[in-house]
């Protein structure tokens, strides 16, 4: 049956702000939906309170309501809108929660409204514990073994049944789980199930098999109306069971399974699908395996797309979130073609020929006395994923997108004593791919890792294998190098820095390998994520670079523009910049060239394969970022240039490297890039300009930094430079406290130039983003912060436009944003930060590149603020957009950015904002008057303000 | 060859077309040479190496990672490897999974088959779908690539080539004895062990015949069904199976034909039989059953397939459908009890979505005796 005729209006819930457990990959599948049904010409309506979503650009949707996810917005958006139909699963928990709360009033079937691409009914089945197990055991499928006791006695045979410890025990009926957690000793048990009998009011303990170091996985599926199954992909955690799965190290297609487990996995993943409703659409389903039985119990069931399955749909090429959106609409699988290869079926299982790594990225420095043990609760902030043709190469390649200066596994870097990598090894850590390397370095047996870690002995045999390589490496010369014998290094991984350190000899740079290498003309060769292993031939530009012997990317006669990326998102640098790349792709695309994008985040709409013309899925790092480069100039200058401004520090940071290639930089020219880091300069700079600016001093360590200070005065604002999201800053009011704070960013950036201002106490803090064009400056937006300076501002409550500046002091800050735009000959986005205090007003730093505000400007004006920027850089001007009004905004009253936070995923860590940033999302809210409760918020939050 | 580590074996790979790649040589160091195909499975490496359809091909597993669980009694499809030899990106020696009996290397060394590691698969993957399958030699003894190009153009073509006789049994056995459950005969051309395992558990007696036992042997059996299984080579190069086929269409008894089986009932029924370009192998293959519109994720290996233009309503109706190229996956026969499959619902590897086709054939058999005759007459 083709797609619905029935229904006109589709109104798409999304995520809303991000949080630790919920990311971007919800603007991917949301952006994806709303194309997918905009095509099949339904009208989309969408709601969403993040601003810095490319789903809620008006490209997007018919109809986007920047609005609070609350049961009253969604009403009131019914009512002007009169959807037909509601698709809850394309914005995770939140849209599902909403949707569901809203069943719960019966206010769909009152309004005439169906919910479509999930059983709305069944998703309460798959959120109660016992509702699931009783489900599961209706149906036939495996789980966790448990049995409640009453009394010790009971407890221990009951044990006994279960296979013996270590169990898990859980008192019935007690406060957030009070007397809970794993027995992994005769010692302990009596003591905890004795106290779980006395916690318990009801004098029950729960015991339960611990699956703790069980192999974990996870299957991705698609169903149809005609209840077609398919699986899109299955993948593995090399983190056993224990670790949250979205701060687990992942690896697709599994690895360790056999075709019978597979098999049996795959039946029982349908078969639950099946048991939950009836309904067309997405689902992920995890499971546990027994690695000495093999026995498998099923884990959980999600009825939505997922993180999860952003990370399929980029490890196969396959569009989940596009097919799953077309099947809720009435389509059927064999309806559909698959898309990549334009000639098969949609309705099929991917083949990979290759592998794909999975890396979680934590922002852990930001939170002090944290707990980084990793465990079942979600702690990353974003990942890496890599695509390589084997496990080793393709798990390089992830240390290496990660961007924590990792050129690989570790090969470069020194090698810690035996005592400290047993030591890190007893716990999941987000480094522990890391220390096992080490650990085998140390000599370490396979067996004593597994028996520490229980990673698949498989996993850790291939990290073996590269260290065994790194040893080879390291008895040769760059001399010895062969063409045939540097080939084969390089499917290993190993990028050109990590040779170099490697190899006999001291004196060989990362440049020497890189000139001896492409003197042999070894290079990577660029194949496609095609779905099907090369079986078919395949249309779609979706790239991954490694070693081997046939190119796959063929390169046009077409003038190129590269856009960089922004990687893993992390507090401070998150979804707003891949906003801005996409703009930069369309801005690219718009003025004819071939727009090609680089970046290794699964999460984003950035790489999704049809963006840009190209899509190049490779870390953001320097060897890789050339290689494709020199492949696309194909010694014809063919890259007319690479746009740097719009992914965050992550394409700032290359920013060097391609000045010293032959290709240019699009936009603001590097040296001036670079004069808005160098404090020295920017401060003689402002001193040209007559501008203010606070008293300042530059150290490079803590005894310089002291000494610096004690001149200056406090309070003083410590940062380092080149980092994004205040990574560091602090305010000391003190010499100790400067002492103790240079010492720890010194410790995480070794060789950092340490800036420190007099901290201008008491300010109000502004943010200005403009954009030039090399003829004039256009000021975007001007946006005063709520929260007292001091506080980091992207953490800030931003309305736009100021509310209590004096039209001087606004007039001046624009005139000084001009003028350092004209000095420093912007092309594109620049941002300007000042404190303003007793009506003077002060530059704190300008960006010349994207900030995290740009696109809540856009949104609050609706005006494509990043898209027109990526145009002057192109040499489009500001007075054509200006002719066909593309200059004019639609607010009226205010527009507020709020920032979210993740605090519950750090219940240990004190609430307290400064100028470090900690929020992991932000939200838009209209108002019309300084009374609305939006500006409440903040004064409710007083108590989370640095206190001096 | 490996620079790196001189402790591999140096293997080469040559192809009747000239192209020549080096590896390292796994499992038995030796000889060998077939037709090279491909499979995109990414599990079941020891199932389709076992496959007697597989019988004289050299298989390249599009998966890189070949070996990861090591080799074990139960996922043998037949009693001895049937490929011809195994390529691979990257094989694992060192494998992890506590039920395994050996490694996939002692397995091959065991029975002596050669294989090669570390060439690019995709690319040869990717040149056989453009140039069409050709034969090839693997070899770690000889490494001239002249000598070895001239070794695979000199190897026989699987086109016309009989190949059913040497991997089916040589005499007759029971493989599920139960008592009262309905008779199936098996014609052996190579029958995979999950065929007989997939009848065995829905309660038959199976009994496997010679692919060339004479029909009135097998007929004192008295089944309730025939079978016709799968197995190598061009099923037009049979012709006294062939003319079997169609004795057994005569005598009216249900009859059930996967794969080669297939083909040969096509044939007997006066339909064509071409040599694919290609082939499909692998367990990722969307077929149609045009009959209730659902679609099946099937396991796939042949490299010949029923020519959908010379079907006639008169002889079978096209019951099942491949969604990437509509090529013909199923049969359902007018003139007698039938119904036949191109592709593998015992799977092994690969999906169990297409396993309702042996209760289907059973439910022939049933409404058959219903007819015919009462089963307590026929099996008494």
């Amino acid at each position: 049956m083709p797609k619905r005729t029935d229904i006109d209006t589709i109104l798409l819930i999304g995520s809303g702000p991000i949080i630790i457990g919920q990311a971007c990959e919800f603007d991917y599948s949301g952006t994806q939906a709303c194309r997918a049904l905009r095509e099949e010409g339904y009208r989309v309506v969408l709601v969403n309170s993040n601003p810095a979503t490319i789903m809620t650009d008006p490209m997007t949707a018919d109809k986007v309501y920047l609005k609070d996810l609350t049961p009253a917005s969604i009403k009131e958006i019914v009512e002007k809108e009169r959807p037909d139909a509601v698709l809850p699963t394309m914005g995770g928990q939140t849209a599902l929660n909403l949707a569901d709360e809203l069943q719960q009033e019966n206010y769909w079937t009152e309004q005439d409204i169906e919910v479509i691409g999930v059983d709305i009914d069944a998703i309460r089945i798959t959120e109660d514990r016992q509702r699931f197990r009783d489900l599961m055991e209706d149906i036939g499928v495996d789980q966790g073994r448990s049995r409640v006791a009453k009394s010790l006695l009971e407890a221990k045979e009951i044990t006994q049944e279960l296979g013996g410890l270590p169990v898990v025990i859980r008192p019935s009926f007690t406060l957030g789980g009070a007397g809970g957690g794993i027995v992994w000793n005769a010692d302990e048990f009596d003591a905890k199930v004795t106290r779980g009998l006395e916690l318990s009011p009801v004098h029950q303990v729960l015991i339960e098999e611990c699956l703790f170091g069980w192999k974990e996985f996870e299957l991705e599926l698609l169903r149809d109306k005609n209840d077609n199954v398919i699986i899109i992909c299955a993948i593995e955690n090399v983190d056993p069971m224990g670790v949250h799965t979205g701060d687990s190290l992942t690896v697709a297609p599994s690895q360790t399974l056999t075709d019978k487990q597979y098999q049996h996995m795959r039946d029982q993943a349908i078969k639950m699908m099946r048991s939950i409703g009836t309904f067309a659409g997405g689902c992920n389903v995890q499971f546990g395996v027994d690695p000495a039985t093999g026995r498998m119990v099923a884990i959980e069931i999600n009825p939505r797309v997922s993180r999860s399955s952003a990370l399929a749909s980029k490890a196969t090429g396959y569009p989940i979130a596009k097919v799953a959106s077309r099947l809720a609409v009435g389509y059927t699988l064999d309806e559909l073609p698959n898309e990549v290869t334009g000639t098969t079926s949609a309705c099929f299982e991917p083949a990979i020929d290759y592998v794909v790594t999975k890396i979680p990225r934590f922002n852990f420095e930001k939170f002090e006395g944290v707990d980084e043990n990793l465990s079942t609760q979600m702690k990353a902030v974003g990942e890496v994923m890599s695509i390589g043709r084997t496990f080793p190469e393709s798990l390089q390649k992830a240390w290496q997108s990660l961007e924590l200066g990792y050129a690989g596994l570790g090969a470069d870097r020194p090698v810690e004593d035996r005592a400290t990598v047993r030591e890190r090894l007893q716990q999941p850590r987000w480094d522990r791919t890391l220390h096992i390397r080490q650990a085998f370095i140390h000599g370490a047996s396979v067996d004593e890792v597994y028996d520490i870690t229980k990673i698949d002995p498989w996993f850790l045999h291939q990290i073996q294998d590269l260290v065994r390589v790194e040893e080879a490496i390291a008895e040769l010369h760059l001399a010895d190098l062969s063409e045939a014998l540097l080939h084969e290094i390089k499917r290993f991984g190993f990028s050109d820095q990590q040779i170099a350190h490697l190899l006999a000899e001291d004196a060989v740079t990362e440049e020497d390998v890189r000139a001896h290498r492409k003197a042999l003309d070894v290079k990577p060769s660029f194949q496609v994520v095609d779905t099907c292993a090369g079986e078919f031939p395949a249309e779609t530009p979706f790239f991954y670079s490694t070693y081997e012997t046939a190119m796959e990317s063929p390169v046009t006669d077409r003038e190129k523009v590269i856009v960089l990326g922004s990687g893993p998102n992390r507090i401070g640098q998150g979804v707003e910049f891949d906003y801005c790349c996409v703009h930069a792709v369309q801005a690219a695309r718009e003025q004819g060239y071939e727009a090609i994008m680089i970046n290794c985040n699964p999460e984003t709409v950035s790489t999704d394969a049809d963006m840009a013309d190209k899509l190049y899925f490779e870390p953001l790092f320097w060897e890789r970022v050339q290689d494709i480069i020199d492949h696309e100039n194909d010694g014809r200058d063919l890259v007319k240039g690479v746009i740097v401004q719009m992914g965050g520090q992550t394409a700032l940071k290359l920013a060097p490297g391609l000045t010293t290639s032959d290709v240019s930089i699009l936009g603001t020219p590097t040296e001036m890039m670079d004069l808005a880091e160098d404090r020295g300069k920017f401060s003689r700079l402002l001193k040209q300009l007559e501008i203010p600016f606070a008293p300042y001093g530059l150290a490079r360590t803590a005894g310089e930094a002291v000494e610096v200070a004690e001149g200056i005065g406090y309070p003083i604002l410590i940062r380092p430079s080149y980092v994004l999201g205040g990574q560091g800053m602090r305010i000391a009011i003190n010499k100790e406290e400067v002492h103790r704070y240079v010492s720890n960013i010194l410790a995480l950036l070794p060789g950092n130039e340490i800036l420190l201002d007099r901290f201008i106490d008491g300010g109000t803090e502004v943010d200005v983003d403009a954009i030039s064009d090399g003829d004039e400056v256009w000021i975007a937006g001007v946006m005063q912060h709520i929260e007292p300076a001091g506080v980091h501002s992207g953490d800030s409550t931003a309305v736009l436009p100021p509310y209590s500046l004096s039209d001087e002091v606004i007039a001046t800050m624009c005139s000084y944003a001009r003028s350092i735009a004209e000095h420093m000959q912007i092309r594109g986005l620049l941002n300007v930060q000042f404190v303003v205090k007793d009506e003077v007003v002060y530059v704190i730093e300008a960006n010349p590149r994207a900030s995290r505000t740009v696109p809540f400007v856009a949104k609050a004006k609706d005006i494509s603020v990043a898209g027109i920027a990526a145009h002057t850089m192109l040499g489009g001007t500001l007075a054509a957009f200006r002719e066909q009004g593309a200059l004019e905004s639609s607010l009226t009253g205010y527009a507020i950015k709020e920032p979210v936070f993740s605090w519950d995923k750090f219940p240990e860590v004190p609430k307290e904002l400064g100028p470090e940033m900690k929020s992991t999302g932000e939200a838009i809210a209209f108002v019309d008057t300084l009374t609305d409760k939006h500006f409440e918020r903040p004064y409710e939050m007083r108590n989370l303000y640095l206190s001096k | 060859m490996s620079f790196l580590f001189s402790d591999a074996p140096p293997c080469t790979l040559a192809l009747s077309d000239g192209t020549v790649v080096t590896g390292t040589a796994i499992g038995h160091q030796g000889e060998t040479g077939g037709e090279l195909c491909f499979n995109t499975s990414m599990t079941g490496y020891q199932e389709i190496m076992t496959d007697p359809s597989y019988y004289g091909q050299l298989m390249m597993m599009t998966y890189p990672h070949i070996g990861n669980y090591g080799a074990m009694d139960i996922d043998m499809e037949a009693d001895r490897p049937m490929i011809a030899g195994l390529v691979v990106r990257s094989f694992t020696h060192r494998y992890s999974n506590r039920m395994a009996d050996e490694s996939l290397q002692s397995f091959m060394e065991r029975h002596e088959l050669v294989g090669i590691s570390g060439v690019d698969t995709r690319r040869l993957v990717r040149h056989i779908r453009s140039e069409g399958v050709m034969n090839a030699i693997i070899s770690s003894v000889e490494q001239d690539p002249d000598v070895l190009v001239e070794k695979a153009r000199a190897w026989p073509s699987m086109e016309g080539l009989e190949l059913a006789s040497r991997v089916g049994t040589n005499e007759a056995y029971d493989a599920n004895v139960q008592e009262g459950g309905p008779r199936i005969a098996v014609f052996d051309f190579g029958v995979k062990h999950n065929i007989l395992r997939s009848f065995a558990d829905r309660g038959c007696s199976v009994r496997v015949y010679p692919g060339s036992t004479p029909l009135a042997e097998v007929l004192a059996w008295d089944p309730d069904g025939l079978f016709f299984s799968n197995g190598p080579g061009d099923p037009r190069a049979m012709p006294d199976a062939i003319g079997r086929v169609a004795d057994a269409i005569a005598t009216g008894r249900p009859i059930f034909g996967i794969c080669l089986g297939h083909q040969l009932m096509a044939l007997a029924e006066g339909l064509d039989v071409y040599k694919m370009r290609v082939g499909h192998r692998g367990a990722n293959h969307p077929v149609q059953d045009l009959r209730s519109g659902t679609v099946e994720v099937t396991t796939q290996n042949h490299g010949f397939a029923v020519a959908g233009a010379s079907l006639d309503p008169d002889v079978a109706t096209l019951s099942h459908q491949n969604l990437n190229d509509d090529s013909v996956e199923g049969l359902r026969f007018t003139r007698f009890p039938g119904m036949s499959q191109q592709y593998h619902p015992e799977a092994s590897p690969g999906p169990h979505d297409s396993r309702y086709l042996f209760d289907e054939f059973l439910e022939m058999i049933y409404q058959h005796r219903a007819i015919d005759a009462p089963i307590s007459a026929t099996s008494s």
